[in-house]
Order: C-alpha cells, then sequence, then structure tokens
C-alpha cells in the first residue's frame, strides 16, 4: 500500500503541474490549433454523457445560456487535427517513462528475443512519455493532454460508476438532505468539508492518498423537480469529477430508489482505479460504503459504528 | 473493566479494557449482570469463523441494568433491568419492519465485507466477527448497546436473571428452529444436537403440536436431558445407524421435520464426517457438514429440514439431488430474537399455569475472571458441561 500511496502521491504533484500548465497555455489566442482541439473534445463529450440525453439537453440548455457565443459550437469549422500534437497528460508521461525505462532493462537482462520485443516496447513507451505523443490515442481520437473548460471529463476518459440503493424513506426527504451539499462530509466518508460559496458553485475539500488533501470546486448544474441533482468540478482544481444523483419512488411502497452516478479522472487515470481495486479500493466499492452510510443515516438516524469502543490489547 | 478476549484458537483472556462509551444518539450502555457461553462461541474458541482479530471481547448472550442513554432514546432510563437480543437490529429498515430483524439492513457497519462473501449482509451482532460487524460482546462487565430502543427488552419483576437470560438467544433461536419446521399437528420432528438449542427445539417442537420427538447425539447426558426434561425419544448415533433408527421409528416413512441444531462442527465417524474433518484441518473448508447431510437423508419426502446451527462459508457433498428429488422445504438463519420475546416471556411466566424454566440446561456457573477456564470447560467435555453462565 506505500508504493500504492507514493505513486498516487507522485502522480497528483503531475496533475497539479498539468492543470498549471494549461492554465498557462489557455491564454493563447482563440483560432489556434488548442483551441479548435477543445471544441472537438467537447462535441465528443456530448456523446459520452454520464448523465441521461434528457438531462443533459437540460443542462446544455442552461451552458448556452450563461456562455458567451465564442464556446458555442456554431460556426466554427473542425480542422484536421496535425499529428505533431502532444496527447499524453504529464501523469500518463511519467508513467509512460518509467514503464518504459522499466521494460527496457527487463529486456536487456533476458537477453533474447523475448527480451528484444521488451526492450522495443519499453523504447515505444520512452518515446510516448518524453515526446507526450501516442499514435494509438492519434488513431482513437484520445487526447489526454488537455483540460477542456466545457466538460469536466472528457470523453472515453476516467473512471464511471453508477449504483442503486433503496433507501426505505420518501424521496422528498432524501431530496432535501442531498440538496443542502454541506451534508455530504456525513456520508461521504473521504469527503472533509463542503462549503457553498455563491449561488450553484462550491468548494470541496477530500482526503487524499499519503494525508494530502485533494480540492476543487464545483457547480450544480442541473436540479429538477426534487428528482435529480446533478454536478460537475469546475477546472483547475485537484481532480475532475462529475456525477448525478436520481431518487425514484419505488412502485411497491418499498421508499425510494436512489441512484448515483459518478465519473472521475482519478491521479494517474484508469489504471490507478484499477489498481486500487484490488486493494479493496477503487471508487466502486466506496461508493456503495458511502451509499449505504446515507441510507442508514435517513433510515436509522444514525451510521453504524464501533469506533472507539473498547478492545483487549494486542 | 474486565472482559474476555479473543486472541486466537483456544486462547481467551480476562484482560482490563476501557469502559464503553456512547457512541451514537441511539445507544445504551448495560452493566452486565449475567451472561452465557454459547454453543457457537465455540466455533470462535475453534477458531473456525473468518475475520476475528486478537482482542475483540467476545459474548452474545448477555442481560443487565441500564446505566446510560444516548440523546435519541427515551423508553429506558438508567436502573431499568433488561436482556438484550444478540441480533442488532435498527427497526426501521425494510427487513425490520417486517420483523425479520436478523436482516437488519442498517446495523452492521462492515457490510461491504459480508456483501463480498454472501451477496448481500445480515444484522450485526454482539462479539461475533468483524464479519458480523465487529462489535464488542457482552462477556464483559459492561457493553454498549446500539439501537437501545429497539433492542433491550425489559424484564418483568419477579424473575431471576437466569431465568430469562436465554431469552438473549438459545430459546428464541430452539423456537424459531421449531417454527421453521413447519411442524403440523402429530407431526414426526427429529432434532440432531441436544445442546441448548436443541434442548430448547425439543420444547418448542411440543409447544408447535408435534405428536413425536426424537432427539439424536452422542453424549449420554445431553440424550438424558432431552428424555427427561424434554419428552424426546433418544438415538445416540455412536451406538445406532441413525437413518435406520429413524426409518423403523417412523414406519418407513421418515421424520416430517428435521432440525438440525449442530451447524458447522457436526461431530461423526462416518466417512463424510472424517473427509470434513480433514478438510477443516487443512483449512480447506469452514464446515463440516455430516449432520446437514443426514437429515436432507433422513427426512421424508416433501418434508422441512430447519437449520438453527450455524454455518459459515462453502458446504461440500451437499446431497442437493435427494434435497430436490424429495421434494424438501428448508428454511434457516440467525435468530429473529426480537420477534419471539413476548410469546417466550409468557411461557416461562405461564400466566398461572406452571411456566417453563429454561435453567435445566445450566451445567455450570463461573465468575467472569475465570471465563477461560470455562472455555475450556464448555468446549472439551461436552458430556457434562451443558450451559456456563458467567457473572461479572
Amino acid at each position: 500500500m506505500l508504493l500504492i500511496d507514493a505513486i498516487e502521491r507522485a502522480i497528483l504533484a503531475a496533475h497539479r503541474l498539468h492543470n498549471r500548465d494549461e492554465q498557462q497555455e489557455q491564454e493563447l489566442p482563440k483560432g489556434c490549433a488548442h483551441h479548435q482541439l477543445n471544441v472537438i473534445g467537447e462535441k465528443t463529450m456530448k456523446t459520452d454523457s454520464i448523465t441521461a440525453d434528457w438531462e443533459n439537453r437540460v443542462a446544455e440548455r442552461e451552458r448556452a445560456r450563461s456562455r458567451p457565443a465564442a464556446v458555442s459550437m456554431k460556426g466554427i469549422q473542425p480542422k484536421k487535427p496535425c499529428r505533431s500534437r502532444k496527447n499524453v497528460g504529464v501523469a500518463e508521461r511519467i508513467a509512460s517513462i518509467a514503464v518504459g525505462t522499466a521494460l527496457g532493462f527487463a529486456g536487456r537482462q533476458k537477453g533474447n528475443m523475448g527480451g528484444l520485443l521488451l526492450a522495443l516496447m519499453g523504447a515505444g513507451l520512452l518515446y510516448r512519455g518524453a515526446a507526450g505523443h501516442c499514435l494509438c490515442y492519434d488513431a482513437l481520437g484520445i487526447s489526454t493532454a488537455k483540460h477542456n473548460d466545457n466538460t469536466a471529463i472528457p470523453a472515453k476518459q476516467g473512471v464511471k460508476v453508477e449504483k442503486t440503493l433503496t433507501i426505505n424513506r420518501p424521496a422528498s426527504e432524501l431530496y432535501e438532505f442531498w440538496r443542502d451539499i454541506t451534508h455530504l462530509p456525513q456520508v461521504f466518508k473521504h469527503l472533509k468539508s463542503v462549503e457553498v460559496q455563491d449561488g450553484n458553485a462550491s468548494h470541496w475539500v477530500a482526503a487524499g492518498p499519503a494525508n494530502m488533501n485533494v480540492e476543487w470546486d464545483a457547480e450544480i448544474l442541473n436540479d429538477h423537480e426534487k428528482n435529480l441533482i446533478a454536478w460537475r468540478s469546475l477546472p483547475g482544481g485537484d481532480i475532475d469529477t462529475a456525477g448525478s444523483i436520481r431518487f425514484q419512488p419505488t412502485k411497491n411502497d418499498r421508499g425510494t430508489e436512489v441512484t448515483v452516478s459518478m465519473k472521475y479522472n482519478p491521479p494517474g487515470g484508469q489504471v490507478t482505479d484499477y489498481l486500487a481495486s484490488w486493494f479493496g479500493g477503487g471508487l466502486g466499492s466506496k461508493l456503495v460504503d458511502d451509499l449505504r452510510n446515507f441510507k442508514s443515516l435517513m433510515e436509522a438516524g444514525e451510521i453504524p459504528s464501533t469506533q472507539g469502543q473498547p478492545r483487549g490489547p494486542s | 473493566m474486565k472482559a474476555l478476549c479473543w486472541y486466537g484458537k483456544y486462547d481467551v483472556r480476562v484482560e482490563q479494557v476501557p469502559d464503553p462509551k456512547l457512541i451514537n444518539p441511539r445507544d445504551a450502555i448495560i452493566r452486565v449482570t449475567a451472561t452465557a457461553i454459547c454453543g457457537s462461541d465455540l466455533h470462535l474458541y475453534d477458531n473456525v469463523i473468518p475475520t476475528m482479530q486478537a482482542g475483540d471481547i467476545l459474548g452474545h448472550e448477555f442481560m443487565g441494568e441500564v446505566v446510560e442513554v444516548g440523546s435519541a432514546v427515551s423508553n429506558l432510563k438508567a436502573g431499568d433491568r433488561v436482556i438484550v437480543p444478540f441480533t442488532i437490529a435498527c427497526g426501521r429498515c425494510f427487513f425490520c419492519s417486517r420483523k425479520l430483524w436478523s436482516l437488519c439492513d442498517n446495523s452492521n457497519p462492515n457490510a461491504g465485507m459480508a456483501e463480498k462473501l454472501y451477496g448481500y449482509s445480515g444484522s450485526g451482532l454482539f462479539g461475533y466477527s468483524h464479519l458480523y460487524g465487529g462489535y464488542a460482546g457482552g462477556q464483559a462487565e459492561y457493553v454498549r448497546v446500539p439501537y437501545a430502543d429497539v433492542g433491550p427488552f425489559k424484564v418483568p419483576e419477579g424473575l431471576s436473571d437466569e431465568q430469562v437470560l436465554f431469552l438473549t438467544d438459545i430459546l428464541p433461536t430452539g423456537y424459531m428452529a421449531a417454527e421453521n419446521a413447519n411442524i403440523q399437528p402429530g407431526d414426526t420432528v427429529a432434532v440432531w444436537g441436544c445442546g441448548p438449542v436443541g434442548q430448547f427445539a425439543i420444547q418448542s417442537a411440543w409447544w408447535f403440536g408435534a405428536g413425536r420427538v426424537i432427539a439424536i447425539d452422542h453424549y449420554p447426558h445431553r440424550l438424558e436431558l432431552a428424555s427427561r426434561f424434554g419428552k424426546a425419544e433418544t438415538i445416540n448415533f455412536s451406538e445406532e445407524d441413525v437413518a435406520e433408527r429413524l426409518k423403523e421409528m417412523t414406519g418407513g416413512i421418515g421424520p416430517d421435520a428435521c432440525i438440525d441444531a449442530v451447524g458447522m462442527e457436526a461431530h461423526g465417524t462416518a466417512p463424510d464426517a472424517i473427509y470434513d474433518r480433514i478438510k477443516q484441518t487443512m483449512m480447506l473448508t469452514m464446515d463440516r457438514l455430516h449432520v446437514l447431510r443426514q437429515a436432507i437423508n433422513c427426512c421424508r419426502k416433501g418434508g422441512t429440514v430447519s437449520v438453527p446451527g450455524v454455518y459459515g462459508g462453502y458446504l461440500d457433498k451437499m446431497p442437493f439431488g435427494g434435497a430436490f428429488a424429495k421434494g424438501l422445504k428448508f428454511a434457516m438463519g440467525q435468530t429473529h430474537v426480537h420477534r419471539y420475546l413476548p410469546t417466550l416471556l409468557e411461557k416461562i411466566q405461564g400466566n398461572g399455569h406452571p411456566g417453563f424454566d429454561p435453567t435445566y440446561i445450566i451445567s455450570h456457573r463461573f465468575r467472569l475472571e475465570d471465563a477461560p477456564e470455562a472455555y475450556k470447560l464448555f468446549g472439551g467435555q461436552q458430556n457434562e458441561c451443558t450451559k456456563v453462565v458467567l457473572t461479572p
């Protein structure tokens, strides 16, 4: 676990560096290749959103209303991306260099045909890391190098989970609890605080790996008739996340079906989440635990705990 | 305070530990006046239940006096004398509202762990592994009781601790075993295991209208209790072939209901029992299910197999084909203790008739500080030692 912590910590630091770079890049004049690629990214996101289509349409309308015309899709002709562009994010570049170096050494140790293949793979990864360019990503139209300021998490990236739990309380009561987002640290155990800023904006602080805080700003995108709340993080935070919660009364009088959908870009991407899942972590199982906390709090008025109970010396 | 702590196979110790404190608003703190060692505590003593941790406080059969209540508990006050169900239930979830207390959705803080193993989690239990919540148990001077507005049951005046202590687990467990056995008036009921739960299942079978009760064990003293107090016919499996004998006794039909009051640590000398024992020794399985196999085999066609005995994992060589071919019904699970308390309290009080006195199963009484000795005796000499009551 220490190793994972160290890797996560390094990657988180890289991610912060990346965000800073990006803010500088965003000052480039509009119309340059960077800006146009952003728009392509946005278009892809629309077909791969985590929320249902209709939610998206509502959200999009709101966005269109609140944003200047420059961000709108209209009137911009997407150009073919040029081949030399960076399309690999900083965190991934670090990982590529690390794995590439390891493969190179492993290949040398073997010293046969298999070893040569390993060394070649290592060399490929080293290039990917050093140049920040991946041919596969090019072919698939993916870029992890840029943060898109219109989507919290670009299409085809990040980790998405969706979990449902039935809670033996009326939907309106559950909605009311959730709508005051300052309540959320009570059920999301990794959240340290949520502060409401002005209007729909809020500031979130969570416990990250190795006792580091992870912080980001978020906004509520959609708040629909007491049965749906959708949110997303704003650019510049330590983590990119978006999600929604739906409250659907059950047909058989058993309370409310609560569905939480979340997508986030963990520091280190899908690989980190996959590694974390080996150790019983990962977003999926955390989300189930947190939803269960929510259920217990709403049904029983408290979250079961044995923290601080006596036990014999070990 | 003093508490009995688990440290591994055959290793339990009385240790000085901090007093428990209120953790949640619906908690209460109880000063324990009497507690018992359960047959299922021997599964912990033998280290066949997973997810125990060194230092865990044992004990799930206990009663005492309320000393402190949380801010959300209004039905209890300091000084109340209560028995505490061993299953911890919130009283407000889907399952509790259907009186399936031992399946409570909210009381197991480690529900995620149980879900990985079993698909869904049952309720939390006192002092019975982290899979069941890791709650500190009641073989101690004080204990914290969660959802105290739902669980603890006030004891009417005039009844001694020993008369009501078994309402916490084994009496309702025996009763639910008989209820689960779907007994029709005049039915023949066979009960494997004449420990305390078996004894109370025998008694309860009569309450449900059984025409005949047959008790199976190999400890002569336990069979004698079943015969003398339970009015059961008996089979000693070390002397007779159980299947043949049951067939004979029922005119070739087989018992209408079979109750496995033994569970995962069945004894036996049949080849399958030896096979299970070897596998358990090699840590290839948690469960020895000789009794369950035999119960399935002996049960009449269309009959019911009721399982109050505890099982922990995946069962090997389970004769499911036979169960299917014979159209058997199965019922099992941890006891919904809360559901049975008023009924059973009435049985004990008698309401004008002589009440049921469950104290006949008590063979030994120890001080809490001598609990390790009591475990050793209970684990090693099951013929004479039928039930141990501890007083702090």
